[in-house]
Order: C-alpha cells, then structure tokens, then sequence
C-alpha cells in the first residue's frame, strides 16, 4: 500500500470558483491560501477547520465574490464598509467570546482600505487585543476604484492620480509601511510576505491564525490591470519583489524592533537581482527607464528601509 | 418589586442596556451622553451586566463593532449624540440594510457650527432617512422605558430594523428625577433571548452577509426596509399594550393633552412636551382653547395619528428644535405630507426654537399663540417661525 503524504497545504476550500476576479489576480490567489492556512490553524488549535469568519472591507475582493445573490465565501462571511472592517471585526469576535465558541476572526483589506481610510480603526482594533488576524492584501494602489494611488503605493509608480508628466515623475512619495506601524503596537505578530513565496505566506497565516490577541499580516498581491502586467506574470513578479530586495520579508512578535525575523535574505546583504527586473515587467513603471534617478531615489528608498529593520543592503 | 431611584437621564439609559442585557456594547465618549457608557462600564466592571465592553476609537468604529456583533447574531447597544451620531451617519444606513436591531441611545444635541454642547433634535432628525426608528423621551423614566421598548420592536421579526431612543441633552441626560427600574425577570420575560434566525456568523452553517446588490436587487432590498419600517407601527402599537400591561405605563404614537375641544394645538416632541402641558393649563385657565400633544414616535411616522391629531385643530402648530434649511422644520414637512390630501384640514404652522439649548420660555410660547391665534382668524402669518431669536444680534 502506498503510504499517502498529507499535503504542505490543506485541500480544504473556502474560496470557491466562480468568483468574478480578473484572470492571473494576486489578491485572488491570497483569499485562497489565508483561508487554506486559517483552517489549518482553526483545526490544529480548535480541533475544528472551520472554527472562523470573515470580516472583509469594502474593496476588489469583496465586490468579486459576494454579488448578490451569489457568494464564493464557504465560510462565514460579512462585508460592512470600506474603512471600518478592523472594528467590525472587534464586534465579532467579542460576540463570539460571549456566545462561547472558539476561533478567530479574519479581518480581510486592501491597502486603501488598510493603509489609509481603514488605518484608525486598524489601530483600535490592534490596540484594544482583540483576537483578530488583519489581512492586509496589498496590491498598492485603489483598483477598485480604476487604479488610484494609495499610502502604499510606492514611488515612481503610474496610476490614475499619480500620472507621469513634464512636471511628474509618477508617485512622488515613499510607500508608507503599515506593517511597521502594526508592529508599533506592540502586538503577538506582525509578518509581510508575497504570494511570489506562497509557502512562507502560508506559513505566516497559520502562525497569525494561531497566536493568542492579533496578528497582522501584509501580502504583496501583484494587480494585473493595476501594475500593467500580463495575466500569467503575477506571481512571478511578486517572486522578484522579493529577490531584488524590493518586498523585505520579515516577522515581528510583540513589537520587538530588535529581533526581527527575515526571510529569503541573503547572508551577505547583497541581493543578486537588480530592482529593474521588477521593474521592467510592469507597465506602471514603464516611465522610469528614461529617468535612471527616479529609479536611483526608489534604490535609495529601499535601502533605507532596510537600514531602518536593521540590514546594511547592497542593491544591484 | 420596582425599585425606584433618582437618577440622570443617561442613567436611566444605562440602567435600560443592564435590563436589556445585550452582549456587546461599544461606545465612545461624547457630550452629553458620556455618562451612558460610563455607568455601562461600572456595571460590567461590577459584574452586574455580563457583556463585552469595546472602548472603541472613535463613533464611527462603535456602530461598526454593533454592526459586527449583531451579524454575529447578538443583542448589540450604543449610546452617543451629535457629532457622534453624524459621524455614524454612513453606517447607520448600513445597520438598517442589513436588518441588524441595534439600539442607540441619544443625548439629543445640537451639530456644529459653531460647535454646541447643548439640546436640539438636530443629531437625530438628520438621520431620518437611514432606515433607523426613532424614539423621543419626555423624561427619564421614558427614556429608559423606550429603550427596552425599541429592543422589543427591533426584534420582532416583522421589523428588524434599528432603533434610536433621543433624550433631550442635560435637560434630560444630565438632570435628576425620580425612575422606576423595572424588575429583571420581567424584563427578561418581556425581551426574551435575542434568537436570529437571519444573521449570524456561524461556522457550522456559513452565510454570507452585506452582499453587492446589483440594479436587478438592490431596489428590492430599500423596499424590504420601507415594509418593515411599514410594518414597524403596528408593531409599535402591539408593543406598547404588551409594556403597559407588564409594567403598567402607558405610551402612544402621539400622546395628546386637552385636545378636546382645542383650537390650537401644539405639537412637539422630547422634554418639551413637558412644558407645554404647563403651559396649556396656564392657557386654559385663561380662557383660550389651546391643546398639547407629543410625538413619542418619529419613523415611522405617525401619519394616521396626525390626521385624528388634525381633525380635532383648527392650527396645528408644531414646535421643533431643528430645521431642515430650505425648507422648514423637519417635523413640519412630515406633517405636511400626512395631511397634504385630507380634505379637511388645520392651519399649519412651523416654530422652530430652542436650538442650541435655547431655553424655550412662556413668553416664547405665548410668541406662538399670538401667531397661532392671527391665522386662526384669519390674518397671512408666516408658515416657517423662528422663535426666541435674538433679533439685536443679527
């Protein structure tokens, strides 16, 4: 008889075909690993694979698979508004801690959603412990919307109110890093991670899902329409996000700035991959290649985020 | 046995959620209704009211978190006013389209700007079209009266809609009077446990709830909440008998006084109403045929109400402390619509006073009579009064 290795990722589903997300989407691609690895956690904590529900913002995700009378969500499922979904899911979870029933919450954004109208709430939710993991799926700009900027859109980037110009360079501020400021509060878990590394995404869900009070966990989800990019490259852009220093990945528990776990990073700091690789697959990047200081000041940028979670980098 | 004691009007409110016993509370401190989470705290602190407390950041994120516990299939509790209450203002609608009776506590204040503590109806009245009942208190005892009230109409599952319970702000929140607090098993056997059979968040039978609602469904989903808030007065009415005959007070859509033989009546809602009792009797012995009435509810609408109301007027005056600008008093557009294909009926007239925590005085009132009694013999008066203005300033 042949002996039958479980899967390194449940084969339970809860995001069901049918959804109406563009071919090739990041974020789709997140939905289905988050809830993979909540169930797992759900079932290695609880004993139950489904003992959670779903708080989603307002957003792509959440317009695409809830379309009345239709639903992609196996799994309880609420959508309210677009800023509030950290304190909806406070009211959840305290529900459930008064009806009795074990599990958690998953809070589900963009980072429109996350990173800006959703950051107070955001942070009244991490600082009030609620047992919630926030799920920051960042796909760096408003998409739902046509392709706005955001907080979390990084520098350089095209979008519909950042556009290149005589006078414009495209996105003229640095990406703002909502992981660091949840980290700031001080609470059991913070990770990023990018579906380019599902494992490691997979592996940091189920450590959010598990922790006891909340977790925050920030994905790199390539936007096919968003970033300009062909359907079949998504994922393999969010791998070069990662292999040319652009998209640290690190864990931070309990606030401790001191100790921060890194992934995929090389021993020497020096990344083999240059940021243009990233870069050069995207459209939304396309106007840069005439201007090599913009793309120096988005090297400078990076740089000094890592100097910032305390890696010297070099950066082909 | 009831137990009597003398408290504020937030108290009054305080002690309704302990009565009421919901799951989770969320609040957020604002003037005047503060006192309502703080003596909700002390409770939960005391272990008096076994609840989750969520001390939220902001209004916006408290109605959130009610949203989220009552779609989690819970008894959910808020109490706010003013800013607060605008700054909720999305939400609301939210609350209501998804069927979700949450309760709301109101201190009835005024909005900014200028920024003012102090009483009108404006918080409330502008949300009059969120899909929220609305409940008016003349005083504490109805204040804590309306609010297990709302609970029981929120959720009987011909309505299943939120409501907002409005007290006026330190007329009401902030000064004493005596209360009856009901008994708990009464209580407990007036509401019964919060059972949903359309909202919850459950593992074991998963649903989706507050799905995009496309052209082909979304005018269906308003008009479930237009029948239920239809639905909603008899309801109300069923609910009012229930109350009376558990703890022997009376309540009305509109509760009239020495309407009789009236030719003037002054219609208003909230703390006012107490005034204009008074001020009737002093009118009567007087000699002038003047009636009061009160609208204790606001949505729905007490349209039947008002026409009987009109029947019995010759001026129907209505007092009220907001204005819709452009228009008039909110309340008086309502009114207008309610008889507006009677064939037969009274003077309409508008007063709007009292904004801001104007003090609404007998001479003000005898302001309203004086117009009243011009149009009644048949003099042009304005339809749309501002009363108690300080012309001097202007």
């Amino acid at each position: 008889m042949m002996a039958v290795k479980k899967p390194p990722i449940t084969t339970r589903e809860y995001w069901a075909p049918g959804h109406a997300a563009c071919a090739g989407c990041g974020p789709a691609i997140v939905m289905k690993l988050a809830t993979k690895a909540f169930s797992e956690a759900m079932e290695e904590k609880y004993g139950d694979p489904n003992a959670f529900a779903i708080v989603h913002a307002t957003g792509c995700m959440e317009v695409v698979s809830a379309v009345f009378p239709y639903t992609a969500w196996k799994a309880p499922w609420i959508h309210v508004a677009f800023e509030n979904a950290a304190a909806a899911a406070s009211g959840v979870e305290a529900a459930w801690k008064k009806l009795g029933r074990k599990g958690k919450i998953l809070a589900i954004g963009g980072d429109g959603g996350t990173a800006d109208i959703g950051l107070q709430a955001l942070s009244g939710m991490l600082e009030r412990r609620h047992n919630v993991v926030y799920l920051m799926y960042d796909n760096e700009a408003y998409m739902n919307t046509g392709i706005q900027r955001s907080s979390s859109t990084p520098y350089g980037a095209w979008t519909t109110t950042s556009p290149p110009g005589k006078y414009s360079i495209g996105e003229d501020k640095p990406k703002k890093w909502v992981a660091l400021i949840a980290a700031a509060h001080q609470v059991p878990y913070v990770a990023t991670a990018s579906i380019g590394d599902p494992y490691d995404f997979y592996r940091k869900m189920k450590k959010a899902a598990s922790v006891d009070g909340p977790a925050f966990v920030q994905v790199l989800a390539p936007c096919v329409p968003g970033w300009r990019i062909p359907s079949e490259k998504t994922v393999e852009i969010a791998k070069l996000a990662i292999e040319t220093g652009l998209w640290p990945l690190f864990e931070i528990e309990n606030g401790d700035f001191h100790n921060i776990k890194f992934q995929r990073f090389p021993k020497d700091g020096k990344f083999k991959k240059p940021i243009e690789d990233y870069l050069r697959l995207q459209g939304r990047f396309k106007h840069l290649f005439k201007k090599p200081e913009a793309i120096q000041e988005l090297k400078n940028q990076i740089k000094e985020l890592w100097r910032i979670l305390g890696k010297e980098v070099e950066l082909p | 046995m009831p137990m009597r004691k003398v408290m504020k009007g937030n108290e009054a409110a305080a002690w309704a959620a302990k009565l009421a016993k919901p799951k989770v509370i969320a609040a957020f401190p604002i003037t005047p209704s503060t006192l309502v989470p703080e003596k909700i705290s002390e409770f939960v602190a005391d272990g008096e009211l076994d609840a989750e407390f969520i001390k939220v950041e902001s209004e916006h994120s408290a109605i959130s978190a009610c949203v989220g516990a009552s779609a989690a299939g819970v008894r959910a509790f808020t109490a706010t006013a003013s800013q607060g209450l605008a700054l909720m203002h999305e939400i609301l609608f939210i609350a209501a389209g998804m069927r979700l009776p949450i309760v709301m506590a109101i201190g009835n204040r005024s909005l900014s700007a200028p920024i003012n503590i102090w009483n009108d109806w404006q918080d409330t009245i502008s949300e009059r079209d969120t899909g929220w009942m609305q409940f008016y208190a003349e005083n504490n005892q109805e204040a804590l009266d309306l609010i297990l009230i709302a609970f029981k109409v929120a959720e009987d599952e011909r309505v299943l809609l939120p409501a907002m319970v409005g007290f006026d702000a330190f007329i009401l929140t902030h000064t004493v009077e005596p209360v009856e607090i009901p008994d708990q098993e009464v209580v407990d056997e007036f509401l019964g446990e919060y059972v949903p059979k359309h909202a919850y968040l459950d593992p074991a039978r998963p649903i989706t709830q507050g799905s995009l609602g496309f052209p082909a469904h979304y005018m269906e989903a308003r008009y479930k909440v237009w029948e239920a808030m239809e639905n909603a007065r008899e309801v109300i009415k069923e609910v009012f008998d229930e109350f009376e005959k558990k703890f022997g007070r009376r309540y009305h859509m509109i509760e009239e006084y020495k309407t009789e033989d009236a030719e003037i009546i002054l219609l208003t809602m909230g703390s006012l109403a107490g005034t204009l009792k008074d001020f009737v009797d002093k009118k009567r012995e007087e000699g002038v045929k003047i009636g009061a009435a009160k609208m204790t509810v606001y949505r729905p609408f007490p349209i039947e109400e008002i026409k009987a109301l009109a029947k019995k007027a010759k001026v129907l005056a209505i007092l009220e402390k907001n204005v819709s600008f452009g228009i008039g008093g909110a309340v008086f557009a309502d009114a207008s619509r309610a008889l507006v294909n009677e064939k037969e009926k009274p003077i309409l007239l508008d007063f709007i006073l009292g904004l801001g925590g104007r003090d609404v005085t007998f001479e003000q009132l005898e302001e309203v009579v004086e117009i009243s009694k011009k149009a009644l013999e048949g003099e042009k008066v304005e339809e749309i009064n501002w009363i108690g203005l300080r012309k001097e300033i202007l």
